[in-house]
């Protein structure tokens, strides 16, 4: 089975000199803010329960303290579990010894840090080349696959720059460079863009999204901001309190929110760039009218579409071609501007 | 005092161990020692053997080259090392006049004794800095040792290091590095101890060995500290060569003691400016040096 997925199962992570201890009242209900006055342990994450699959971008949600960092550090057992099993292609990562850990870490993943983390004394060449040289890879050789990627992220001519001499965006280029020349399935990315400017990092993500269409990794990628998440993810997880709330598609979670804090979330989102056409179309009546729009438009494109071409309704096609439903202007408008609360799908 | 007419003699009088108990103790702990030094002491000897040599090799060299070989080298090190003009120019001013006031030689043994002191100091040093640094049990047992390197004044343990090796070159040699060792190790713990977590997260993150993590990342990031701690290691050698020279260290320091045993006023000053000389191209070119190997760090993103 070599799927490529991540599996993370009844995963626990509490944090203290005798976290195994408490783990049974965790899983009795023992919460976040009880176990750490009685005990004075902290409790990082509790009962995890996520398919990553492979060759997808996997997007954890969650803001600071929800444990979102403590679950990326999970798979390349950078923290070790409390209770629970990682596992990659049937192997669990957290029993693997010293060794076969260090071949895992070399040859299966990557992972790009929120503040880089590079090395200030080597030159960018020299940090793209780290993964390799770790490897033992020759020197050559290694720098011939770097340069390719440096090209690739946008640095070609800044390889014989120090990091400090360049700016934010730059640096995590190179971090990017650096874990995509280990070409390794794995790829992790704990709030690789949280650090940059909201302009640089727009960029960042389409670098990420135009490199991903060819590469198919397995992406897990770390973020505290629901529209990157919505961007980026083929399927976002969102922790709360060291729990997953929420795990599903982009649409899923905009559409129906799984409680008040999704909602809260939610409701700041531009749903228009979220929601496909397919999703609110009705079904076809009678003959396809209008233009037609591809199933998986989202619903601000299929408006400037239909505005464009002065017409009110539109029909949607699938990948071949065929109508499957109609949509109208009016139901676009009215999809993109309704917030949706779970209570509003409750009372339904 | 009139207060102890109303406290007990006890409360009043420290009671100390009576005079015959220590002395018993004192003689038997002396005793022990001179006992161990008699078995031992030709033994250490053997083993301190090749500094001796290593020493009077340097000194050979040092003192029985041409002047102007010496002055050319010490001009182009100070040069290569610092890259600065300004620098080397003072060098070169220096060490002629340390020559016309009739010092060079004293100056050429001192600077030997300064360099392999220095050597010797790194070589234990940086080891005992990185275990520090990687274990707080170490920490927790080398800290206090240094403090008393660092605090017990050295005429205390010159005497069981004469004991053992008696007056010479090498008992010096000893002298000196326990004086100044500990900023060496303490400030290559310091440094590493120092070194970025997330950098050291990314390298674990690569799959580094214990080994690669030392090697490329930890030395390299604490390297500015340890500079200062080689710094710090030349200054205090340079110190303590004077105390040295009462157990048989010849050169600047052997003219200082002469001069305060005689109160020859100029010839201890003279003495005194040449070693301030040597102790500030050393200062100078090491610090310099140092820069010069974090230069990426100085060239900042505008």
């Amino acid at each position: 089975m070599a799927s490529h997925a991540i599996e993370v199962k009844n995963l626990y992570k509490i944090f203290g000199p005798r976290g195994e201890d408490y783990v049974d009242v965790v899983k009795k209900g023992m919460g976040k803010a009880e176990l750490n006055e009685k005990h004075g342990h902290v409790l990082g994450l509790q009962d995890i329960n996520i398919l990553m699959p492979g060759g997808c971008i996997t997007v954890v949600m969650g803001l600071s303290g929800s444990g979102k960092s403590t679950l990326i550090r999970h798979i390349n057992r950078l923290i070790d579990p409390t209770a629970g099993e990682v596992l990659y292609d049937g192997t669990d990562v957290c029993k693997m010894n010293e060794n076969d850990l260090r071949q895992f870490r070399r040859h299966k993943t990557a992972m790009v840090f929120q503040k880089f983390a590079l090395l200030p004394h080597r030159t960018v060449l020299e940090n793209t080349i780290y993964g390799l040289e770790i490897q033992g890879i020759e020197r050559r050789e290694s720098e011939k696959r770097a340069l390719g990627w440096i090209e690739r992220v946008g640095l070609k001519g800044f390889e014989n720059h120090y990091p400090n001499q360049l700016s934010g965006g730059m640096q995590q280029r190179v971090g990017l460079a650096r874990a995509l020349t280990n070409d390794a399935d794995i790829l992790l990315m704990d709030e690789a863009y949280s650090a940059l400017d909201p302009l640089i990092r727009v960029d960042m993500q389409s670098v990420l999204l135009d490199l991903q269409k060819e590469l198919k990794k397995t992406v897990v990628f770390i973020t505290h901001d629901l529209d990157e998440a919505l961007r980026l993810g083929d399927k976002i997880a969102i922790l709360r309190d060291g729990r997953v709330v929420q795990q599903g598609t982009g649409q899923e979670i905009v559409l129906s929110p799984a409680d008040d804090y999704i909602t809260a979330f939610v409701k700041e989102v531009n749903r228009g760039r979220v929601v496909h056409v397919e999703t609110i179309m009705r079904p076809l009546s009678g003959n396809p009218e209008g233009l037609p729009l591809a199933a998986g438009t989202v619903l601000e494109t299929a408006a400037r579409t239909m505005t464009g071409a002065h017409i009110n309704t539109a029909h949607v096609v699938d990948a071949d071609g065929r109508p499957i439903g109609a949509i109208d202007l009016q139901t676009i408008i009215a999809a993109m501007v309704t917030p949706t609360s779970h209570t509003d799908r409750q009372a339904a | 005092m009139a207060i102890c007419s109303f406290l007990p003699e006890l409360l009043c009088k420290f009671p100390a161990i009576d005079d015959g108990t220590i002395r018993m103790a004192r003689k038997s702990v002396d005793d022990g020692f001179k006992g161990f030094v008699r078995s031992y002491g030709n033994a250490i000897d053997a083993v301190v053997q090749p500094l001796q040599w290593f020493l009077n090799y340097l000194e050979r060299v040092f003192v029985g080259s041409p002047w102007i070989f010496v002055l050319i080298i010490m001009v182009a090190v100070v040069y290569f090392g610092s890259r600065n003009v300004k620098i080397t120019i003072g060098t070169a001013l220096s060490m002629v006049a340390i020559g016309l006031v009739g010092l060079w030689n004293d100056t050429m043994i001192t600077l030997a004794m300064v360099t392999v002191c220095t050597l010797i100091s790194i070589v234990i040093g940086i080891p005992i800095g990185i275990l520090m640094a990687r274990s707080d049990r170490v920490q927790a047992f080398v800290n206090p040792a240094l403090d008393v390197m660092q605090t017990m004044p050295s005429f205390v343990y010159l005497i069981p290091v004469v004991m053992i090796f008696g007056i010479g070159k090498v008992p010096g040699l000893i002298a000196v590095v326990i004086y100044a060792v500990p900023p060496m190790i303490r400030l290559t713990n310091l440094g590493i101890r120092l070194v970025d977590k997330e950098v050291l997260e990314a390298a674990d993150a690569f799959g580094s060995s214990a080994w690669q993590k030392l090697k490329n990342v930890q030395m390299p990031l604490a390297l500015p500290t340890i500079m200062a701690g080689i710094n710090q290691t030349i200054m205090m050698s340079l110190a303590m060569v004077v105390v040295a020279s009462m157990i048989g260290v010849g050169g600047l320091g052997k003219n200082v003691l002469q001069a305060i045993a005689n109160q020859f006023f100029t010839v201890g000053f003279l003495n005194g400016f040449a070693l301030v000389g040597i102790a500030i191209i050393f200062d100078r070119t090491s610090q310099a040096f140092g820069r010069r190997l974090q230069k990426h760090s100085e060239v900042i993103h505008g």
